[in-house]
């Protein structure tokens, strides 16, 4: 397996702390894209039927499979609301952001 | 919640695009990306030109995919694979996959040439193209595969545009490579099959993905998935594959089709349309996919 790349700002203090060619090192896992949304999707679990069609279809790749139940990752949902339109159970809901 | 079923999940479980990339919010692109890298998995190096995808990825020195990424002239995408292919040949890897990943106009316009050769000399590459019908990346503007009557910031409302949009499967066809696809991120099952099946192929491959682009489309940002369906169901952009510029199969098969106006009414770009302009693009919908089934034998 290739080594997992960084997840950290990467700040180069001189220039001979730069790879020689230029080689993406670090992850965009830094990059919190959940600061981009003002609508987030809230899953009522009581109603889902494991269909997976939420996580099939998320462009931002935020919605884990854990313990078989999906799980949105709010670090980086930026709010799109493809999973509420596309759940046949319509079992998410998208809620306003509060500040 | 009683009993615990299992989640059905239909394609791999795999996930070699990291969140936090720069995709505007509901992105086709960043979707057929995700769906491409399921189906290729971990032994695989992508080419990609200027293009949405070059912004999306991340600047330097980060990166949103778990693979090496090799960032190419806008013009070479498919020669810079070839080059990357050659290069890995040298070294005696066959199981690593190179994939060339442009946009449309990096397709249809600037880098048909580089295309061409490549496909002439049928390098053993998968080019996608990921179309979402304008120059998006740089502030919408007409490309060859923008349709008929649609709205762009160099073709505006009252100069919309009137010429129809290139037919690249065509192009590709004639050039007789082995597996030419066209799959959309509204099938994700049948979109990891064409790129599973195109893995394994020898030589030139070619897949056209359908990317739906809110912002460019001016339309709102939870119907990507609904206008990609849409335009497989009226006929738009039927999902076929074509193996050695002969063997055409047509993947769904439509027993009614719905009226092109249905996806028209979604986007913005088409919002200046009256009735006998919708009718005109009915026609040549109609048209276009009388033409595939025929060649589909059907």
């Amino acid at each position: 397996m290739p080594k997992k790349k960084e997840v950290r700002k990467i700040v180069f203090n001189s220039a001979e702390e730069m790879p020689l060619a230029p080689m993406s090192i670090g992850s965009m896992l830094h990059n919190k894209t959940g600061a981009w949304r003002n609508i987030k999707p809230v899953i009522d679990l009581s109603k889902c039927i494991k269909c997976g069609i939420c996580w099939k279809f998320c462009p931002d790749a935020s919605i884990d499979i854990v313990d078989e139940w999906p799980q949105i990752n709010y670090d980086y949902c930026k709010g799109c609301g493809i999973c509420a339109e596309e759940c046949p159970q319509k079992c998410i809901s998208m809620v306003e952001e509060e500040k | 919640m009683s009993k615990e079923r299992k989640m059905a999940v239909t394609i791999p479980r795999e996930e070699l695009m990291s969140p936090g990339h720069l995709a505007c919010q509901g992105c086709g692109a960043a979707l057929a990306m995700r769906l491409a890298l399921k189906a290729l998995g971990q032994k695989t190096i992508v080419c990609i030109p200027a293009c949405c995808w070059a912004v999306i990825d991340g600047p330097f020195p980060y990166s949103s995919l778990d693979i090496p990424i090799y960032h190419c002239a806008f013009e070479t995408a498919a020669s810079s694979a070839s080059g990357v292919r050659a290069g890995l040949d040298m070294v005696g890897d066959r199981e690593t996959a190179v994939l060339a990943w442009a946009g449309d106009g990096g397709t249809f316009d600037i880098g048909l040439q580089a295309l061409s050769g490549a496909a002439e000399r049928n390098d053993d590459i998968i080019y996608t193209c990921y179309d979402n019908e304008a120059y998006m990346n740089t502030g919408i503007q007409r490309s060859s595969a923008t349709p008929l009557g649609a709205w762009t910031t160099t073709t505006p409302v009252k100069h919309y545009k009137k010429e129809r949009k290139k037919d690249i499967i065509g192009i590709m066809a004639a050039h007789a490579i082995p597996y030419i696809a066209t799959a959309s991120v509204a099938y994700p099952e049948d979109m990891v099959k064409k790129f599973k099946k195109a893995r394994e192929i020898k030589g030139t491959k070619f897949i056209h993905v359908f990317a739906p682009c809110p912002a460019g489309w001016k339309s709102r940002p939870e119907d990507t998935i609904k206008l990609a369906r849409l335009a497989v169901q009226t006929g738009y952009f039927p999902l076929y594959e074509i193996e050695n510029g002969e063997k055409w199969t047509l993947n769904l098969k439509l027993k009614e089709r719905k009226p092109i106006a249905e996806y028209l009414k979604l986007q913005g770009r088409f919002r200046h349309l009256k009735e006998e302009e919708i009718n005109w693009i009915q026609q040549e919908v109609d048209a276009n996919y009388e033409r595939v089934l025929k060649k589909c034998g059907l």
